[in-house]
């Protein structure tokens, strides 16, 4: 059955192939080759969507990319639903299930609408007017409590989809000689001078079919036969040639630096019909030595009241309905128009059988070729008229007109055809960065100079004749070959008849004077009225950038192609200047809105970001561990056994290491050989410590800063022989630190001879922490004396491991014995293996990345990332012992020689012990002076890191508090100390600043026992550890929470019950250090 | 998505295998400790930000691994020249007048 508005021949749709679809639920018919919108009109369905703010009914306004009123949402079967597609765009195929948007409960009866009666009160600015109080509880309490929550859900265009995209999108680089963005008269004639002489040219063009314009022509000639038959034949060349590549349904969205133009491609139904695995769009990154933008122009809306009913469109628009899928808009017609072309609507219309009641031109003077046909073929043609309002409501119903000598009646109709002229697409050349000139006899931004290789041609550069554009399309092709070094034999431009050139066009307002209050639409998207931009002008806004983002014109998804013009031309009559003047808004990318999925291509799922895994990690994961991301690393977390938790686990993983030992995958250290006859005067100018006099076989714990003085990173150097150190890195630093080496190697200190070479993944390490860890590595090591004189302290050696080449270091990051066993990573794992099951006799644990962070703290060490910020000095750090006092410079000692990094009030790095012990603070929390401090009170400093410790027995925490040394055993307060609390929480938590000796300010925990232990052992070196990710610490925030915290009120501030904690005696002289050796890393 | 000119590599290549470093020719003084205040801030902290030609550190960091320096005008991202780091700053004028569209 043929659809009602459907023509009985004509058209590019194949009338033999109909395709079912449903709208709204109910079954339509169309044809294979029509759009969405035409197969609705040729349905007789104009209605098809509410406007976002006033919920009006609206229709097509546009057949193509321009359109702003029908997006529609579409399904193409489960799972695959797009919202906001634009029904111009959207080709129709078999099963298309399509959805109106913007109204509830249905299109014809919509709650929403109300807004339309309400919209007096809607103004431009209306929000930022109207949610401003009452502020009956705090600042901005009515806009948080009431109006966001209602504004946010109302607002919107369309529904996202709820579930994972199931398909595909692939991206592509390329290249080229000749890019031609647009396969319409000019951009055919452009590929096919450029391609003559050889050059590799690419001709995209957004539309399933190529031909722009010529699709819908059908009077004018070209080389002697109708516009289809040369477009058909000029396509066929053009495929058949092997420098050419034709890429239809491939919109050219954004023009970048260098010739680099981003294409979307929408893969066709039959491609993906064929190949299951076809993506759903290519994304092609393109790089074209020279371009030929033939972008074309978008015909302009007239703004006049209620110009938004459904059934009023552009006139251009109706033709190509008409002509190019045989679909009528109405069965009489009105056309408003101020320029010639909506002639060749009328005619083409007339044609076609439709009844034409009246051409209504705006000009004084209709007496151009095409007004003058359309008289000729009996016409009504009323020149000088006044377009008063469209009557209608949810499809128009006339034309209220006037002229001289014609007083003002409706002129009954169900379409009325506008046109205001024509505005050249300069999208792409502004995006270029080419400037864009105003012309003022035809109202036109046109395009100015060029700043990259590329050049406009036909109608985007205001070359509106199909004979012009034909030529001057064939003019830039042959230029942009020769341009690209390729010969370009002059070619005959097409020789074009029977398509008389149009001239006219208007801007602004054509509401007549006493009808200036009444809603005509400017930017149909958005909603946006010509007394909007009035009001704005009114109201202070003065450029056009800020009508813009006052009223909202030009900001909806169809970015203003057909609103701007007129927008600006509005606020410029208002302003009593000329549109230059006002100015312009910028032309963003994307031309039409892209699919997030084209940008993200393969990136999602597993392949959204690399994944590092240490030779240890199957392991850990076949031991029940639960992973961290570190950085790209997955870490080994904890090892849960049996029904354990997080807590539970670290507990047990610290007492057990503490008590016998522990073993621990270090392998995702950052490592750097340094290597070279000047390495240990590199590494002295690198780090702050001295390096000259480290004997090798010796290791040192280095603190690096950049060049602001602030600490950066850290981690143990070892010295392997007199020209080589293997330095370790923390975790998530090592590329960072490689950069800050190389660069001062290669630009401050060239004359230096020493090689770096990055060996993080050359080496694994297994670090064996705990009383016990001499006693089980020992029968496995060969070559090396184990004894404590022969390998003592912050030693490195090499030897066999497990039969295995290694490097083994004495250094601790828990306050342990302890040795870090570095071996190449493909035999790591049999090592590891080999190692624990000897360590079952001697009770060993493996632990994860929590304990270690655990037995850090309990010791006493900083983390870089984690207790600093960037703003931490060595000094703040209380790690000013790690400067080498006799060093005449390095990177950032100048820095630290400035007045405000060593002024009173800095914060420095301190322990707290809270006054409940079975409370830990939450990282991050903000300390105050006093307990009931006021709302947006000074913070004194904030907690870094706060642990339940097992070896204390209760909750220890670090953090940085403005001149925290002086305050040794004073009590400061934590806000916010407990997940879950609320926000502002005026409850403080207590705690006490441990008053310390010694030069570290901490409190160094560990039982007496154990602190004997630890220096009796000399001093350790750990390994650091990265800075975790935040999503990490709000992850163990809220565990914590589960797990360890149930006192949700503060503590009471009672004597405190704490454990004593022991006052550090002063290191003796020349005992190894106890501030942090090591750091980072871990 | 810029080409660079590698100096070293000799090659145009993808910005995606560089990293930027930031202005060229701030030089650290040789004996820091001999700056004095005001000049050592200048240092650390005041960049010229020029609207046009901008010297600018770039490390070639998935390829060579190089560090050298580039001119690129900063409203059009035309890249005028690219040398090795430790070579003077080429003339400007002369390069200008190229034109590369």
């Amino acid at each position: 059955m043929t659809a009602r508005f459907r023509t009985a021949s004509g058209g590019r749709v194949d009338r033999a192939r109909p395709i079912r679809f449903t709208f709204d639920g109910k079954s339509y018919e169309g044809l294979a080759g029509d759009t969405l919108a035409s197969a609705l009109i040729a349905n007789g369905v104009h209605f098809v969507n509410r406007s976002y703010k006033y919920h009006r009914p609206r229709g097509f306004l546009s057949a193509g990319a321009e359109e702003p009123n029908a997006l529609v949402g579409v399904a193409e079967g489960p799972g695959r639903f797009a919202p906001n597609l634009r029904a111009t765009q959207t080709p129709l195929i078999e099963g298309l299930a399509v959805t109106s948007q913007n109204r509830w409960p249905s299109l014809a009866f919509d709650v929403g609408a109300v807004n339309d009666l309400m919209s007096p009160f809607y103004g431009a600015g209306f929000y930022y007017k109207t949610f401003m109080g009452p502020n009956l509880f705090g600042k901005n309490w009515a806009w948080k409590t009431i109006y966001e929550p209602i504004v946010r859900r109302a607002a919107g265009l369309g529904q996202p989809p709820t579930n994972a995209d199931p398909d595909a999108y692939a991206q592509y680089y390329d290249h080229c000689d000749v890019l031609v963005i647009g396969a319409g008269p000019s951009g055919l004639a452009a590929a096919r001078a450029a391609a003559a002489g050889g050059a590799e040219v690419i001709l995209c063009d957004e539309q399933a079919e190529m031909g722009g314009s010529l699709l819908a022509e059908t009077r004018a000639t070209i080389d002697g036969a109708p516009a289809a038959e040369w477009l058909a034949r000029t396509l066929a060349d053009l495929a058949a040639l092997p420098n050419v590549r034709l890429m239809p349904r491939t919109q050219a969205f954004g023009y970048y630096a260098q010739n680099f133009v981003g294409l979307a491609e929408t893969v066709s139904q039959d491609e993906r019909a064929r190949n299951a695995d076809a993506p759903r769009e290519r994304l092609w990154q393109l790089r074209a030595r020279e371009v030929v933008i033939a972008a074309g122009a978008i015909e302009r809306a007239l703004v006049f009241p209620d110009n938004d009913r459904p059934g009023v469109m552009l006139a251009e628009a109706a033709r190509v309905y008409l002509n190019r899928y045989g679909a009528k808009v109405g069965e009489r017609v009105v056309l408003v128009t101020a320029h010639d072309s909506a002639y060749r609507a009328a005619l083409d219309l007339k044609g076609a059988g439709v009844e034409v009641a009246m051409i209504a031109d705006l000009r004084a003077k209709a007496d151009g070729a095409l007004p003058q046909a359309a008289r000729a073929a009996g016409l009504r043609v009323l020149a000088g008229a006044t377009i008063h309002a469209a009557a209608g409501k949810r499809r128009v119903a006339g034309a209220r007109l006037s002229a001289p000598g014609f007083a003002e009646q409706t002129v009954a109709c169900d379409a009325l055809l506008m046109c205001g002229g024509w505005t050249p697409s300069v999208h792409l050349h502004s995006q270029s960065r080419g400037k864009v000139v105003w012309e003022e006899a035809r109202g036109l931004f046109l395009p100015g100079d060029s700043v990259q290789r590329e050049r406009s041609a036909g109608a985007c550069r205001g070359v509106f004749g199909l004979a012009q554009a034909m030529a001057d399309g064939a003019r830039a092709g042959a230029d942009a070959a020769s341009r690209a070094g390729r010969p370009s034999p002059t070619m005959e431009a097409p020789a074009v008849a029977d398509a008389p050139e149009a001239f006219g066009g208007a801007l602004g307002d054509q509401s007549p004077p006493a009808a200036r209050k009444a809603k005509a639409f400017v930017d149909y998207q958005n909603d946006v009225c010509a007394k909007d931009i009035r009001l704005a002008v009114q109201e202070g806004m003065r450029s056009i950038e800020h009508v813009k983002r006052y009223t909202t014109t030009g900001m909806a998804t169809d970015q203003g192609k057909i609103a701007n013009m007129n927008a600006l031309a509005i606020a410029a009559d208002k302003l009593g200047r000329s549109v230059p003047e006002v100015g312009l808004t910028t032309f963003r990318q994307p031309y039409t809105p892209v699919t997030f999925g084209l940008f993200a291509g393969a990136s999602r799922g597993d392949l959204f970001d690399p994944v590092r895994k240490t030779p240890i990690h199957d392991w850990a994961a076949s031991q029940g561990a639960a992973f961290e991301d570190v950085g790209l690393w997955k870490r080994a977390w904890y090892f849960p056994q049996g029904r354990e938790d997080m807590h539970a686990a670290v507990r047990r993983e610290c007492r057990q290491t503490r008590a016998s030992v522990g073993m621990f995958d270090a392998s995702t250290l950052g490592k750097i050989e340094v290597v070279g006859p000047d390495a240990a005067r590199f590494l002295e100018r690198l780090y702050t410590n001295p390096w000259a006099k480290l004997e090798v076989g010796r290791c040192r714990y280095g603190l690096m800063l950049n060049e602001q003085g602030f600490i950066m990173d850290d981690g143990v150097i070892a010295r392997i022989a007199a020209d080589r150190f293997h330095v370790t890195t923390t975790t998530g630093g090592a590329p960072r630190v490689l950069n800050h080496m190389e660069d001062y190697l290669q630009t401050e200190f060239p004359d230096l001879k020493v090689w770096l070479t990055s060996t993080t993944e050359q080496w694994a390490v297994i670090a064996v922490q705990g009383p016990k860890s001499r006693e089980l590595i020992a029968p496995f090591v060969e070559g090396i004396d184990l004894s404590r004189e022969a390998t003592p302290h912050m030693s490195v050696r090499e030897g066999r491991v497990c039969g295995a080449p290694a490097r083994l270091m004495r250094v601790s990051f828990t306050g342990e014995l302890g040795f870090e066993i570095n071996v190449p990573p493909d035999v790591a794992r049999s090592v590891w293996e080999t190692l624990w099951a000897a360590g079952a006799a001697l009770g060993v644990v493996a632990y994860g990345t929590e304990a270690m962070h655990v037995m850090r703290a309990e010791k006493g060490y900083i983390i870089v990332g984690q207790d600093t910020d960037g703003t931490v000095t060595p000094d703040d750090a209380g790690m000013g012992w790690a400067i080498g006092k006799a060093k005449a410079d390095f990177v950032g000692k100048r820095s630290l020689a400035r007045a405000d990094l060593s002024a009173p009030g800095r914060k420095q790095f301190v322990g707290l012990l809270t006054e409940n012990p079975r409370v830990v603070p939450m990282e991050g929390a903000q300390i105050v002076a006093r307990a009931d401090y006021a709302v947006g009170e000074h913070a004194i400093g904030h907690v870094t890191s706060a642990y339940d410790s097992p070896a204390l027995d209760r909750s220890i925490a670090l953090a940085v508090v403005e001149n925290g040394r002086a305050r040794m055993g004073e009590t400061v307060f934590i806000a916010a100390v407990v997940a879950g609390q609320r926000r502002d929480s005026r409850h403080g938590l207590r705690s006490r600043v441990p008053r310390q000796e010694g030069r570290a300010p901490r409190w160094l925990a560990l039982s007496l026992r154990r602190r004997a232990a630890a220096r009796s052992r000399g001093a350790r070196c750990p390994p650091g550890r990265a800075s975790r990710s935040q999503s990490r610490r709000r992850r163990r925030a809220s565990s914590c929470a589960a797990t360890r915290r149930s006192p949700r009120r503060p503590a009471p501030p009672s004597a405190s019950p704490f454990p004593a904690h022991p006052a550090r005696r002063p290191r003796a002289r020349g005992a190894p250090r106890s501030g942090s050796d090591r750091t980072n890393g871990y | 998505m810029l080409l660079i000119p590698c100096p070293w590599c000799e090659a145009e290549r993808p910005e995606l295998e560089f990293r930027y470093g930031g202005e060229a020719h701030v030089a650290r003084a040789a004996d820091p400790a001999s700056v004095d205040d005001a000049q050592w801030a200048q240092f650390l902290f005041f960049r010229t930000n020029p609207r046009g030609l901008h010297a600018e550190r770039w490390r070639h960091v998935a390829g060579c691994g190089r560090f050298f320096n580039c001119l690129r005008d900063t409203v059009s991202d035309r890249i005028v020249a690219t040398y090795k780091a430790g070579e003077p700053r080429p003339d400007a004028g002369a390069l200008a007048t190229g034109g590369a569209s």
